[in-house]
């Protein structure tokens, strides 16, 4: 589903990817790990398509296409969903009325027909129960006001109504209580199957203790320097970054 | 065409009007009054301060005329100038003389009356003589002197005390010109009695790509705890110049409101004075305007705190794209006795461009000394990472655009309580979108 050979990526002056190998297929649930700066969420960023990284080297292929070719909104519509680490508020635009937008866009490019109001808050309710969401959360702003819980869940939320090939989950347990953060993982666990593919980026373990993956990587100074099954992750937590960490790694992200 | 010319012109027009249809007793003398007042004013320059950023030299230089026949215009012309369609009374005036073939005068409640000027000033003028002239001073605005010095005809509403009208009555200025380029100068008086409450909503529209002027003076009455809700929408044409003034006065314990929404007109100037003249009163002044291609908006406000206990609220939002340009002025004064006043003011604008520009100034001038007084002004552009974040949602970039500018705009619209209106404003908004969120 993807694969990605020798990316390389730079914002401004500094490379931050110095060359990311990493082959995910369909079912499968991957965590990518690493200390802050690693490039984590570059690496998020740059498969979205998001502006202000320069792509110098490598490719990535997404079901058979150049995926650094297509536009943000053309990776969305072929099943790529990037679950944001900081969901951007967007004050007046109404959380149901993006989301039957966003679904309509990628049901018209996979040739379905486009859902009307009736059908899509049928759709959204169901994925909402499954959530734990309050049916008010479909009228408020996208994200305006939201806590941080809220703004990760309902991340999950338009993952679950999307139905993406391939999730990208930045750090969504970043800034969860343990009770937000089962919910967000039965969530994403009721997504899993075997035609789906999982990319969790985290910082911490805690996370894959719901969400247990087949495969777990480490990036550290913009490379992939060890990868491994679920034990890798105990043994990070045990033991922490510093082991595996190949040079020292700047202290800002 | 000279400036002097275009003067000398309206000295002859002038003349003539007061041969013709002369008007007797004070309102000739007060057209008397106001000419000799715009004569010695002048059409204003960037001299004055009030207009220091707005440039009329394209109308002072151009001679308009008041057209004198009135030619065919149909019903279905009139619905497919994109106005909004509110249902109930549409009084109706065509290049600025009352259209009784095109308006709907039904439903009123008993005791409301909704006339033309024309017929008021010739009937029965002592309704109008209290008011006209009072409400909206001339002797330094140069426009409205002219305006004044041409009454002629407009509308007037008349609410008596007590009556509350249901469905907002909506007056249409239409100007659809053949000829010489059109002077349309419509006058509306709005008198609402004591614990009445009206909506009036203004339509200004423009069928031709001709340049006419459309200057417009609207005075209001707010008896004693009344409720008076009142829209201007301006779709001129795209060369027409409208400049228009709306001065309330409002009394004790009412409340007034002003929405100017702004889609369309090369120079459109629009002035909203209130005069919060009894202890506690309210009023909201809110503003929205779409400008793109060359087009200038001016907004000019002015809220007299002149009794205590009185609280405002003005909010004015704009939209500008290519080499659009806007103003704000957002004046507050707050008398010595006006304690206890609570006076809020926002002014924001949306750039699309590079080219486009906005000029803000907030002036407050506080005499009291236990008020509540509030501003801010800001300008910025569509924000990249929500534009982002909505592309990474499926959403095409011109997609995600229109929803940013939509949700900016939108907002304002979000304060306007007749449904009916709202809805027929947003659904207008959202036809102009495309054209802003293209580039």
């Amino acid at each position: 589903m993807l694969n990605i050979r020798d990316l390389q990526a730079s914002a401004g002056s500094r490379q931050i990817l110095k060359g990311i190998n990493l082959v995910v297929n369909p079912g499968e649930v991957h965590a990518i790990m690493g200390p802050n700066g690693s490039g984590k969420s570059t690496l998020a960023g740059v498969l979205a398509g998001r502006d202000g990284f320069e792509v110098t080297g490598g490719t990535v292929d997404f079901k058979g296409q150049d995926l650094l070719d297509l536009e943000p909104e053309q990776r969305a519509r072929e099943g790529l969903f990037l679950a944001f680490q900081y969901p951007v508020e967007i004050p007046g635009v109404n959380n149901a009325y993006l989301l039957k937008a966003a679904l309509n866009e990628v049901r018209k490019h996979r040739g379905e027909p486009e859902l009307d109001a009736m059908d899509f808050m049928a759709v959204a309710r169901e994925r909402m129960k499954m959530l734990e969401m309050d049916d008010a959360f479909l009228n408020r702003p996208v994200n305006d006001g939201f806590s941080g819980g809220e703004k990760k869940r309902n991340e999950i939320f338009q993952l679950a109504v999307l139905e993406p090939s391939l999730a990208v989950l930045d750090e969504t347990d970043s800034g969860l209580d343990i009770d937000a953060l089962k919910i967000v993982a039965t969530g994403v666990n009721a997504l899993r199957n075997s035609d789906r593919a999982i990319v969790v980026v985290t910082h911490y373990q805690r996370l894959l203790n719901y969400i247990v993956p087949d495969f777990v990587h480490v990036l550290a100074g913009g490379r992939i320097v060890k990868s491994g099954g679920k034990e890798l992750a105990l043994e990070l937590e045990d033991k922490g970054y510093g082991w595996l960490e190949p040079a020292p790694v700047a202290a800002e992200v | 065409m000279t400036q002097i010319a275009t003067e000398a012109s309206y000295a002859n027009q002038f003349a003539d009007l007061q041969k013709k249809a002369p008007l007797p007793g004070c309102l000739g003398a007060l057209r008397d009054d106001a000419f000799g007042c715009f004569d010695r004013l002048g059409f204003p320059t960037k001299r004055l301060e009030s207009w220091r950023f707005t440039n009329v030299a394209p109308i002072a230089e151009t001679t308009f005329v008041q057209p004198t026949d009135q030619q065919d215009y149909t019903r279905d012309a009139l619905n497919a100038m994109g106005l909004p369609k509110l249902g109930g009374v549409e009084f109706v005036f065509l290049n600025g003389t009352y259209a009784p073939s095109l308006s709907t005068i039904d439903g009123l409640p008993d005791g409301v009356r909704v006339r033309s000027l024309g017929t008021v000033l010739d009937n029965d003028p002592d309704t109008v003589i209290p008011h006209l002239g009072r409400i909206a001073r001339f002797e330094h605005q140069a426009f409205t002197a002219l305006n004044t010095a041409f009454l002629r005809d407009g509308a007037v509403v008349e609410v008596p005390e007590g009556v509350v009208v249901g469905e907002p009555i909506h007056l249409m200025f239409i100007t659809s010109s053949t000829g010489l380029p059109a002077l349309c100068q419509p006058r509306v008086l709005v008198i609402a009695g004591a614990t009445s409450q009206v909506q009036v909503v203004e339509s200004h529209a423009g069928t031709d790509v001709a340049s006419y002027l459309n200057n417009t003076v609207t005075e209001v009455s707010v008896g004693d705890q009344a409720a008076v809700d009142h829209y201007t929408i301006v779709l001129e044409g795209e060369s027409a110049f409208r400049v228009g003034n709306l001065q309330a006065s409002v009394g004790r314990a009412s409340n007034f409101s002003s929405h100017t929404i702004t889609l369309s007109g090369a120079i459109v100037r629009n002035e909203a004075s209130v005069v919060l003249e009894g202890e506690g009163g309210e009023c909201t002044l809110n503003g929205l305007y779409l400008a793109s291609g060359r087009q200038l908006v001016d907004n000019q406000t002015t809220i007299d705190h002149a009794r205590p206990h009185c609280d405002s609220h003005e909010l004015y939002k704009g939209v500008l794209d290519g080499q659009s340009s806007a103003v704000f002025n957002g004046k507050i004064v707050v008398r010595l006795d006006a304690q206890k006043t609570d006076a809020k003011q926002s002014n924001k604008a949306l750039l699309l461009s590079e080219d486009a520009q906005v000029t803000t100034k907030p002036q407050l001038e506080i005499f009291a000394d236990d008020v509540k007084c509030t501003h801010g002004a800001t300008v910025g552009q569509l924000d990249p990472d929500s534009l982002f974040y909505l592309r990474s949602r499926a959403l095409s970039e011109q997609q995600a655009r229109q929803m940013l500018i939509h949700a900016f705009a939108a907002d304002l619209l979000g304060h306007i309580k007749v449904g009916a209106i709202r809805q027929q404003l947003d659904s207008i908004l959202l036809d102009r979108l495309p054209v802003l969120a293209g580039s």
